[in-house]
C-alpha cells in the first residue's frame, strides 16, 4: 500500500527526463475495484507497473484461525465474489477429504450445476465489463440480460444473489427449489440463442479485434513461471484445468473440452473465456435431466474436528486455481490457513506483460487478466 | 514419478534431506541454508518442477517453517519442501529468479510473518501500509482495536 506522505515525496523525486509517473486508481474506471497501479511511463509507452495492493485487506486468513470448520466457508464469499459458490466448494471439499465425509450423488450434482452457472456469470460480467472498458457500451446490457436470469435461479435456490452461501460440508444448506431445472433449462435455451449477439458484436468486431489482438502476450514458460493459471494460462497454450487434471465432485463423468488457445494475447483470453462459457452449457445439459433422488446433505457431527496434519484442495474458479490450504492441530479451529487465490498470481504477471507497449493497451491486458480486486487482497 | 524415485533424486543432491509420507503428498524437510540448492535442482533437473503453486509460511510459535508446494506440469508430480526458520533471525534464500511468481508471494509472507528473503529483488511490504508495525499472522500479534478474541 502506498502511504499519502509517500505520494507527496514521490512528485518531488522525479525520473530521468522524459519519464513520467502516474497514479492509475485506486478509484479508477476501469480497475473494477481498488487496484491502485504506479505505472512508470516514456513518452506513451510504459516502462513499468508497480501493483499497490491491500486497499480491501481484510485479513481473511487471519480471520478464519477464530473461526469454526462451519464458519469459515462463508468468509471465503468474499473473497472472489464472482465465483463465491466455488469458493465454498474448495472450503468443503478440503473438509470432506480431510473428515472422509460422504457425500451423497445429489449433492454433487447439484454443486457442479452451480458451479458451472456461476462460471458463466462470472464469465459474462466480465465480458460486458472489459467491453466497456475499451469504449464499446452495448454489450454490457446484453450480457446483463443473461447473467440476471442466473443470479434470478441463484436467489430462488440460494437465498442470495451474490454470495451465496449454499454449499455446507458433507452437501447442501438446503435442497433445490422446486422450478430448479425448469429454469436452468430457459436458460440455456436462451442463451444458446443469444450466444451469437457476443460473437456478432464484440469477437467479429474490427476495432475490437485490432485492439486485443497482439496485445498483452505471454508466453507458456512466463505463464508457469508466474504461476497463471485459468484462462490467463490456457490461452498461452499451458493445460491447467483442474477440473480434467484432478477432478472432483461429478466433473469425470461428464464430456467437455479443456478450451486451449496458444497465442496468448489478449484477443486468446477472450476466446479462451467465450468457448468456456459454452463448455459450461454443455456440461450443466449432462447433469440437469439426472439430478439423482436423494438426500441433499451427508451424515455430519455438530462440531467438525479435522484429524491432525496439513491438507490442501484445489478448485477451478472463474479466474484460475483457487487452492486451500489448511494446517490442523485437531480442534474445532484451523492453525492456520492459507488461500491460494488465482488472481493474486495472475496479477504478478502485468509488469511482464504490458512493460513496452502504449499506455492505451493497458486497459485490454488488464480487462483479460479478469481481476476481482477481493480475490487478490483476501 | 513415484516418491521413492524423488526420494533417491533429492538424496543424491542433499544427503541430509528427510521425508514424511503421511501425507496427501511427500514431504521433503530441509535446513534452510541448502534451499537455493534444492530448488535449483526441482526446476532445472529431471523433476522439472516449473510450476511453484503455493508459498506459504506457519508459525508453530517456538519456531516458523516455510512451505514450498511444487508441481512439475510435464510429470504432474507434486512435492511440499519444507524449512524451518528461528523466528528471531528469519532468513532465507529468495527463490525469485527461479519461479516468477515467487516475487509477490514472498513480499506477502515478508510482511505477514517477517521472513526476511535473501538477495530478492524488491523487498517491500505489499499489502499493508508501509508504516505498519508487527507481523500479523504471528500467532503473539495482538491488535486490541481491530482484533476481536471469540
Amino acid at each position: 500500500m502506498y502511504n499519502q506522505t509517500e505520494i507527496i515525496k514521490d512528485t518531488t523525486n522525479l525520473g530521468p527526463e522524459g519519464e513520467l509517473i502516474i497514479n492509475m486508481g485506486p478509484q479508477h474506471p476501469a480497475t473494477h475495484g481498488v487496484l491502485h497501479l504506479v505505472v512508470t511511463l516514456n513518452g506513451e509507452t510504459i516502462k513499468k507497473i508497480e501493483p499497490h495492493l491491500g486497499y480491501i485487506h481484510r485479513s481473511i486468513e487471519k480471520m478464519c484461525e477464530s473461526l469454526t470448520y462451519r464458519q469459515f466457508i462463508y468468509v471465503t464469499s468474499r473473497m472472489d465474489y464472482l465465483s463465491s459458490h466455488i469458493n465454498n466448494l474448495g472450503c468443503a471439499l478440503l473438509i470432506e477429504k480431510g473428515m472422509q465425509i460422504e457425500v451423497p450423488e445429489r449433492a454433487k450434482y447439484i454443486r457442479v450445476i452451480l458451479s458451472e452457472l456461476t462460471r458463466i456469470a462470472s464469465h459474462e460480467l466480465w465480458l460486458g465489463a472489459m467491453a466497456m472498458d475499451l469504449g464499446a457500451f452495448t454489450p454490457f446490457f446484453y450480457t446483463f440480460r443473461e447473467r440476471e436470469m442466473i443470479t434470478e435461479i441463484m436467489e430462488e435456490t440460494c437465498g442470495a444473489r451474490l454470495t451465496m452461501n449454499y454449499i455446507v460440508p458433507g452437501g447442501l444448506m438446503y435442497d433445490i427449489h422446486p422450478d430448479f431445472q425448469k429454469k436452468v433449462k430457459a436458460f440455456i435455451k436462451q442463451f444458446k440463442e443469444k450466444v451469437t449477439e457476443f460473437e456478432d458484436l464484440v469477437t467479429n468486431n474490427i476495432i475490437f479485434q485490432s485492439r486485443t489482438k497482439g496485445i498483452g502476450i505471454l508466453t507458456a514458460e512466463d505463464a508457469i513461471s508466474f504461476g497463471c493459471t485459468g484462462p490467463v494460462a490456457r490461452a498461452s497454450g499451458v493445460s491447467c484445468d483442474i477440473r480434467k487434471l484432478y477432478p472432483y465432485d461429478v466433473y469425470d463423468k461428464v464430456e467437455f473440452d479443456e478450451v486451449i488457445e496458444t497465442a496468448g494475447d489478449s484477443f486468446a483470453r477472450y476466446i479462451v473465456r467465450v468457448k468456456e462459457m459454452n463448455q459450461s452449457i454443455r456440461i450443466i445439459e449432462q447433469l440437469i435431466d439426472c439430478i439423482p433422488e436423494g438426500d441433499f446433505v451427508g451424515k455430519t457431527k455438530n462440531v467438525l474436528k479435522l484429524p491432525k496434519g496439513e491438507f490442501y484442495t484445489r478448485v477451478e474458479t472463474a479466474r484460475g486455481e483457487l487452492g486451500v490450504f489448511v494446517v490442523s492441530e485437531g480442534g474445532a479451529n484451523p492453525y492456520r490457513i492459507k488461500f491460494r487465490s488465482p488472481g493474486f498470481s495472475n496479477l504478478s504477471a502485468l509488469n511482464h506483460m504490458a512493460a513496452g507497449s502504449k499506455i492505451g493497451d493497458l486497459m485490454a491486458t488488464m480487462g483479460t487478466l479478469d481481476l476481482v480486486i477481493p480475490d487478490i487482497d483476501r | 514419478m513415484s516418491n521413492e524415485e524423488i526420494k533417491e533424486i533429492i538424496s543424491s543432491t542433499l544427503p541430509s534431506a528427510t521425508y514424511d509420507e503421511t501425507g496427501e503428498w511427500l514431504n521433503i524437510a530441509i535446513d534452510s541454508k541448502d534451499w537455493k540448492k534444492i530448488a535449483t535442482e526441482c526446476r532445472n533437473g529431471v523433476l522439472k518442477m516449473d510450476f511453484l503453486f503455493c508459498l506459504t509460511c506457519i508459525d508453530w510459535k517456538s519456531h516458523l517453517t516455510m512451505l514450498y508446494h511444487l508441481t512439475s506440469t510435464k510429470l504432474r508430480h507434486n512435492i511440499v519442501v519444507k524449512a524451518n526458520l528461528d523466528p528471531a533471525i528469519a532468513e532465507i534464500e529468495s527463490v525469485c529468479a527461479i519461479w516468477r511468481t515467487a516475487e509477490f508471494h514472498e513480499r506477502e509472507v515478508f510482511e505477514m510473518f517477517g521472513v526476511n528473503f535473501l538477495n530478492h529483488p524488491d523487498l517491500r511490504k505489499l499489502i499493508l501500509e508501509d508504516d505498519f508495525k508487527g507481523f500479523p499472522l504471528r500467532k503473539d500479534f495482538e491488535d486490541p482495536i481491530n482484533m476481536i478474541k471469540l
